[in-house]
């Protein structure tokens, strides 16, 4: 059987389909994005089992977990799943949580160290206490850590920080991103928050009503311009980069891509790390020549590819290439006509702001 | 003065007959209790009411139908005399069947109500975690739903010490065998034995009222747990 995710789905229920067939990457975060309704939760919830899909076929990196002779129950499938509230045992203890899954996989299938997790999720202060003592950050790292210690081939994260404020989430990023960097654990990731996705995904699958309506590398899905109104007004691309080099003087970093680089506020990051940043579309502007004399600190040189119109009325979305890295632009339909941009015309990008993603 | 010897030996019966009850009913209880809380079936509504039934009928009506039907003529004694143990009505266990049967919904409603609470979610959570379905029953399900079980054994017991109206339709009145404290309150008063029959009763409400006060205070405790 071939590597990768399959996962071919044709469910109803009541007024709702879910109909989807769909070939992703077996290594890496791979989004499920779209708004609520869409079908995200539904189809994560079949591949792992919890929800029946008759005709359905499920594999997972070369082991069928739902074909049409067979269908392995939930608790036979070599997966974590992270629900979007923690779901603690609250008869348990922190520890006896972590363990609870962990005792029940073969030694032989353990290839995830619980020290490791532990590590991972920052989790060892907590063990000792009471689930209902524990912070909804908190929790939720202890759910986390709890999917990850049975050693999955698959993990499936269905917002798992939907349930938790700004200040939560941004506690509980890192965490991911590092998983993303240390394990070598496919994961699905549920969300509609376009910001984390940015950060986490390397692939992403847009669904809407039922259906998978694109799919791809982030990079490419995000720079779609037919996509643009899934995104709603967080269009923009998400560009990664190395760091390249820091201007102590005057407190800057300058951020190496393909196709070019740009000057942000001083980073934490060393020089030669990677690191990834968004550009929302709204922060670009475009001009026909090199603005020399400008406060712009990042202007590139681009090309036109592709232009659309967006609402409000009067609003252009363009897309630009810059050697190969692909940038979005909204301007009004005034400044269009102005410059006389079309397809193919070389231009320059004035970027307002760069979101750095760490 | 205290308790005679009669008295002694009602209270030993009583106590005897609701523990096995108790017992017996948690046994068969918590898997009705579990079908009834996870079924989709339309039979849920009539076996849910079928339980209910002795919390509404007189007692007398059950006992008068247990007697047709454990009697020489009826399915159950046609069965209880083939297989040699003779015919339940006026013996222990022919009480233990009909406390069984008035006793079910104190014990079925309280685990049903307990497993309705805790939802889906956790047992789907232990499966993920790789926990069989009976793996997931024993390590999620009881040790969550022990509060339910203690109100549903307490309420069990409780309410079989405290039944008269099917123990004298069923049981008679035999010393050792099928006179409980209930019965035996009753024959003194009959007898006009007023204390006795005072020292039985005042038992009685005191033990009734002390185990109804542990479980509200247990409740309130897990409550805010």
């Amino acid at each position: 059987m071939a590597e990768g995710i399959r996962a071919r789905i044709d469910l109803s229920l009541n007024d709702f389909r879910l109909d989807v067939d769909l070939n992703l990457p077996g290594r890496g975060v791979t989004a499920l994005f779209g708004q609520s309704g869409s079908g995200k939760t539904t189809l994560l919830r079949c591949i792992a089992g919890l929800q029946a899909t008759p005709d359905g076929l499920i594999s997972v990196n070369g082991e069928v977990w739902q074909d049409e002779r067979t269908i392995v129950p939930v608790h036979r499938r070599a997966l974590g799943y992270v629900f979007q509230e923690a779901s603690l045992f609250g008869h348990l203890s922190v520890r006896k949580n972590l363990e609870y899954g962990l005792k029940r996989v073969p030694l032989a299938q353990r290839t995830v160290a619980q020290q490791d997790v532990i590590e991972l999720l920052g989790i060892a202060p907590l063990l000792g206490r009471s689930c209902g003592s524990l912070s909804g950050g908190e929790r939720q790292r202890v759910a986390i850590a709890r999917a990850l210690a049975v050693s999955p081939r698959l993990l499936l994260m269905d917002e798992p920080l939907a349930s938790l404020d700004v200040a939560r989430k941004q506690e509980i990023l890192p965490y991911l991103e590092r998983l993303h960097d240390d394990l070598d654990i496919p994961v699905l990731y549920v969300s509609h928050s376009s910001d984390e996705i940015a950060r986490l995904a390397d692939h992403v699958v847009l669904l809407a009503e039922g259906r998978a309506v694109a799919q791809g590398g982030l990079h490419e899905t995000l720079s779609r311009l037919d996509m643009a109104g899934m995104f709603a007004d967080d269009v923009g691309v998400v560009i990664d980069a190395v760091v390249a080099q820091h201007d102590d003087l005057d407190h800057l970093s300058r951020l190496d891509f393909q196709g070019g680089s740009v000057w942000v506020s001083r980073c934490a990051e060393s020089v030669g790390q990677r690191i990834r940043f968004r550009i929302h579309a709204s922060d670009v502007s475009l001009a026909i020549h090199k603005a020399e004399q400008s406060s712009f600190l990042n202007l590139l040189a681009c090309k036109a590819i592709e232009l659309t119109n967006v609402n409000p009325r009067g609003q252009v979305l363009v897309k630009l290439d810059m050697a190969g890295t692909p940038l979005i632009a909204r301007i009004t339909e005034r400044s269009r006509k102005h410059l006389g941009i079309a397809p193919g015309r070389p231009l320059w990008a004035q970027i307002k702001s760069v979101a750095l993603l760490h | 003065m205290g308790f005679s010897a009669a008295d002694l030996g009602a209270i030993w019966l009583t106590l005897r007959l609701a523990t096995v009850v108790t017992l017996l009913l948690l046994l068969i209880g918590t898997p009705i209790a579990w079908w009834l809380a996870h079924t989709r079936s339309w039979l849920k509504g009539p076996i849910g009411a079928v339980v209910a039934l002795p919390l509404v009928l007189p007692p007398t009506v059950l006992g008068f139908y247990l007697l047709l039907v454990m009697g020489p003529n009826g399915p159950i004694g046609h069965f209880t005399q083939s297989m040699g143990v003779g015919l339940l009505p006026f013996t222990f266990w022919g009480l233990v069947v009909a406390s069984v049967f008035y006793s079910m919904p104190f014990v079925v409603q309280p685990i049903q109500n307990a497993f309705e609470s805790i939802g889906e979610r956790p047992l789907e959570v232990a499966a993920t975690l790789r926990a069989s379905p009976w793996d997931r029953f024993f390590s999620v399900a009881l040790p969550l739903s022990r509060p339910g079980f203690i109100t549903a054994a307490i309420l069990g017991f409780a309410h079989t010490v405290g039944e008269f109206g099917v123990v004298l339709m069923i049981g008679g009145n035999i010393p050792d065998k099928t006179r409980v404290v209930s019965v035996q309150i009753y024959d003194h008063v009959e007898a006009l034995e007023y204390t006795e029959a005072h020292w039985l009763a005042g038992t009685m409400l005191i033990f009734s009222f002390v185990v109804l006060l542990a479980l509200y205070t247990y409740n309130r405790k897990t409550k805010r747990a």
